[in-house]
């Protein structure tokens, strides 16, 4: 029994050595960088406790910046990709030729290069000097006027992000909801069917309780996800979101960390931990409206 | 007879229905087919185009009438993309498989052997799950800079070893594997070690496959923690190669050369997503995310 | 109400390589009577839950017509046929209560057959008591047991007053001893509400013991429909002959000369009006008589007492399977288990005989059996 402690704890070794030197002490020393006040990285030396960082990150407008633009993505792309995915998966589902095809297509983006493809939208979008770009001149035939999406009005950059970012989590809600569907016995369905039931109530009364747990799965980590956006903005618009008026809260924190701003771990920190209180208590929230929703 | 024609036309109504419905269905998926397709059409045909006429283009043209490589030669050329790629390569290589050692290891210690201890030292695992990478960030970035390795591989890629999840998934795997062939094994003196690599890990196939592929993705795509980590393009990987390309490769405006550096560090995955797709997303759905 | 299938097909085209298509359900003509319970049996894949689901409409058939009375029903949606199905693994919705899965049928309705709540709750509540389960109507599915689930699913199939009641193995998912009491249930629910009633089983037992009439079926084709007893007794093929019975029937390979019945080289029976030819002969475990003198030897296995009456276990070379013999004889009896040999005589009525390449029944002085196919 000693010996097969020892030996369990040796095979064990190298995982609690990672993670305790790349999650369990950051995690701890990430509240105490945020509570030192005027930390200087040269020196690893600071001034004092408290909470100045929060305060500072609180008030500083690209911050306020930040937080907004990411709310907004949130508000926006977590129900559109969800409502989009939900009926793009019934399609799925009712269909028998080509439906392995399309499922096949639809993961793509999955498995894509975010910055890379990322770079695809922004010339699709773009409005240069030598050509309005692709949308642009699909909004003209329509009898729209062109607008700048990368480097135009806020509404026009804000778009373009909200469908990228969209695009971008399309694949994984189709892939679960698809799955759900598929676990959904036709027993159920043919047990309507003689019942007359109509569509639209085996739909409401049928199909969609017994998917909620699925679908509140995918809310709770669209949230997650959608707040932690990052990647998607800097590949439409550059590292320099602040200027472009387009950074996330995450960007808020890397700029902090190194960038242009160069080198504030403090102010990183306790922008990082608001971060993750809001996450938190979003993720509870929704826990607790499942629990009175899903029955079973 | 009334009743029966009634019948008839009932069913006549159901029938156009249905297939007005289906007709519908199918144009939804095909627009959304296109949408997602489309981005992946634009870029293949940008990076052929030719420098001169993609510019001269103020319509774009959705054909490239003189089709052209030289903006491959280009990518290779005028910027480090070799270099970028094999970078990225190498991080994607090492992390994976140093991961794999680990996770293998870890997950056989929870789901075979007995410790004192067991119950606690997985739940804080587990509870590990939880803590957004966006937290721990802050310090390992200090800590692999006061180290020195920055612009290093090893800096790259010792925060990227363990992963948590990966634990999970194969521990819950390596427990569907009977006891009785653990018995049978020790029976016939066979070690630990070599039970765990001769049998648990060949039955967990399949399993090991899934996170291999996975991993692979989220390597080759890594951006946020390469970016702090390197300034140094000598060790960039495709990803900052990507955004140094177009903040300051091959001058700003020439398109179809950073189109065709973005169709070469695409296509990797791609084609090991066409052969893997089955087990890609059979190990996407079971759990996990992108990012 | 009297259900008729007339020159029933359903054909599944493959979509396999080597595109041979399925016929599932082959030429199916019966008619059954109303009120009755049918038993449509056959061993798994032989296409009896296609034949269900036609009849429900779940399926479309590639020929022939479904009757309900006088009603042709084969173009009408499930809906509109008035029948209740009740599935094998329930298919109850799990997210809503019993009395919740009661009604959800009931406010399907819509226009003129609209129900008013109370009149909805009235129903369900009948159907609930119908099938005593009316303390349980607010539970969720997941917390009854499998007796109580098969239950609920059947009150949800009674609820609209089907005029033709469907069950599809409905005893498959309980254990043995719920499977007796259920069967007894089903019989008494049937009975009280007066409904045709088909179910479909591969278990024999199952279906002789509470069906009155039994349809035997076997990859796609309908071998032959009587009363169970019927059937047992008088089975049309060796099909049949094997299917019905436990312990099964016991089946050697024998030849009809000058009218009497050789197994090997012994004249067993006398078999008149059979012409000489090669034959199956089929004899029923109760068919043997223990008789020193007996035309008929066996080598002796062992001998296995069960109380009510003792089984003995033989072998013999011209068994059609290599099978042990099985006969029951009454505790009566006593058996030498010290000699290698045992010997019968055949009851007469007990021993059926088969053409050997058509495997039809081939009679002798017995009756040929009342076939409605």
């Amino acid at each position: 029994m000693k010996s097969n402690n020892m030996k369990a704890w040796l095979y064990l070794i190298p995982a609690i050595l990672f993670l305790g030197i790349f999650m369990v002490y950051p995690l701890v020393d990430v509240f105490i960088y945020s509570f030192e006040e005027g930390y200087n990285f040269a020196s690893q030396s600071f001034t004092g406790t408290g909470l100045f960082n929060y305060s500072y990150v609180l008030h500083d407008p690209y911050f306020l910046q930040a937080l907004k633009n990411t709310l907004i993505l949130v508000v926006i792309t977590v129900p559109v990709s969800t409502g989009l995915a939900l009926l793009i998966s019934l399609g799925l589902s009712s269909i028998k030729p080509l439906k392995h095809v399309f499922q096949t297509v639809y993961f793509l983006p999955y498995v894509t290069n975010t910055l890379a493809v990322g770079l695809v939208f922004m010339i699709l979008f773009k409005k240069t000097a030598y050509t309005d770009g692709l949308i642009n001149m699909l909004i003209q035939w329509f009898g729209g006027s062109s607008v700048d999406f990368i480097d135009g009005p806020y509404w026009a950059k804000m778009f373009v992000l909200c469908f990228y970012t969209i695009w971008i989590v399309m694949p994984f809600k189709i892939l679960i909801l698809t799955s759900a569907l598929a676990s959904v016995k036709q027993d159920y369905y043919n047990a309507a069917k003689i019942d007359g039931t109509s569509a639209l109530r085996t739909f409401g009364r049928i199909t969609l309780p017994m998917i909620s747990p699925m679908i509140f799965y995918l809310i709770i980590t669209g949230f997650i996800g959608a707040f932690k956006a990052y990647q998607d903005a800097v590949a439409l618009f550059g590292t320099d979101l602040n200027s472009a008026g387009m950074n996330t809260i995450v960007g808020y924190v890397y700029d902090m960390l190194y960038g242009d701003s160069g080198g504030y771990p403090s102010y990183a920190s306790a922008a990082a931990i608001i971060l993750f209180v809001i996450v938190l208590t979003i993720t509870t929230i929704n826990l607790m409206i499942r629990r009175k929703n899903v029955q079973y | 007879m009334n009743q029966n024609s009634e019948f008839s036309t009932a069913q006549k109504k159901t029938k156009t229905r249905k297939t007005v419905l289906r007709v519908v269905t199918f144009v939804m998926l095909a627009v959304w087919g296109i949408v997602v397709l489309f981005p992946f059409y634009w870029m293949i045909l940008t990076s052929i185009k030719s420098y001169g006429s993609y510019n001269a283009e103020h319509i774009p043209a959705f054909i490239a009438t003189n089709p052209t490589l030289q903006n491959y030669l280009d990518a290779f050329t005028s910027v480090p993309l070799a270099r970028y790629f094999l970078n990225t390569t190498i991080f994607t290589l090492i992390t994976t498989a140093a991961m794999l050692l680990v996770i293998i290891f870890a997950a056989y210690a929870f789901a075979r052997l007995q410790f004192k201890g067991k119950n606690l030292v997985f739940t804080i695992f587990l509870s590990l799950m939880m803590i957004p990478n966006e937290l721990v960030i802050i310090t390992n970035f200090v800590t692999i800079s006061n180290l020195g390795l920055r612009n290093t591989f090893t800096g790259l890629i010792l925060p990227s070893i363990t992963s948590v999840f990966y634990i999970y998934l194969l521990k819950e795997n390596f427990e569907l594997i009977p006891d009785e062939l653990y018995k049978a094994a020790k029976v016939d003196g066979t070690s630990d070690l070599k039970y765990l690599f001769k049998v648990m890990v060949p039955i967990c196939r399949p399993t090991i496959v899934t996170v291999v592929i996975l991993k692979i993705i989220e390597c080759w795509n890594s951006y946020v923690w390469p970016r702090l980590i390197t300034d140094d393009q000598n060790y960039y990987l495709v990803s900052n190669g990507i955004q140094e390309i177009r903040e300051n490769g091959f001058g700003r405006e020439n398109i179809p050369a950073m189109m065709a550096a973005v169709v070469v560090i695409s296509v990797p995955l791609i084609v090991l997503y066409l052969i893997f797709h089955k087990q890609i997303m059979e190990g996407v759905s079971r759990g996990g995310t992108k990012g | 109400m009297k259900v008729v299938l007339d020159h029933l097909t359903k054909k599944f085209v493959s979509r396999g390589k080597d595109k041979r298509d399925i016929i599932a359900v082959n030429d199916f003509n019966f008619e059954i009577p109303d009120g009755k319970l049918i038993g449509l049996l056959g061993p798994s894949g032989c296409g009896k839950s296609t034949a269900l689901n036609l009849i429900s409409g779940l399926e479309v058939p590639t020929h022939g017509r479904i009757w309900f009375g006088d009603t042709d029903v084969t173009d009408l949606q499930p809906e509109n046929r008035g029948v209740g199905l009740v599935f094998q693994n329930y298919a109850l919705y799990p997210h809503l209560t019993v009395l919740q899965n009661i009604l959800f049928p009931l406010q399907n309705l819509k226009g003129k057959d609209k129900l008013s709540k109370e009149v909805m709750k009235e129903k369900a509540l009948e159907a609930a008591r119908l099938v005593q389960i009316d303390q349980l109507l607010d539970r969720k599915p997941g917390e009854l047991s499998g007796g109580q689930q098969q239950r609920v699913a059947i009150a949800r199939a009674l609820v609209k007053t089907p005029s033709v009641l469907l069950l599809d193995e409905p005893l498959s998912n309980l254990d043995a001893r719920l499977r007796l009491q259920t069967r007894e249930e089903i019989k008494r629910i049937q009975q009280e509400t007066g409904v045709t009633t088909i179910f479909v089983t591969h278990d024999q037992e199952e279906a002789m013991s509470i069906s009155d009439l039994i349809i035997v079926m076997k990859l796609g084709v309908i071998h032959q429909i009587g009363k169970p007893q019927e059937v047992y007794d008088d089975p049309t093929n060796l099909f049949v002959a094997e299917f019905l019975g436990t312990p099964p029937i016991n089946v050697f390979a024998g030849r009809v000369s000058q009218e009497t019945l050789y197994i090997g080289e012994e004249a067993v029976l006398p078999v008149p009006g059979i012409s000489d030819q090669e034959v199956w002969a089929g004899i029923r475990p109760e068919g043997f008589l223990l008789d020193d003198q007996g035309p008929f030897t066996c080598q002796l296995l062992r001998v296995e007492v069960m109380g009510r009456d003792i089984s003995v276990v033989s072998t013999h070379s011209n068994s059609k399977t290599d099978k042990a013999i099985r006969s029951i004889i009454s505790t009566d009896n006593t058996v030498d288990k010290s000699s290698k040999t045992v010997r019968f005589s055949l009851k007469p009525h007990k021993v059926l005989i088969f053409n050997k390449e058509t495997e039809e029944r081939l009679y002798f002085g017995q009756t040929a059996a009342k076939t409605e196919g």
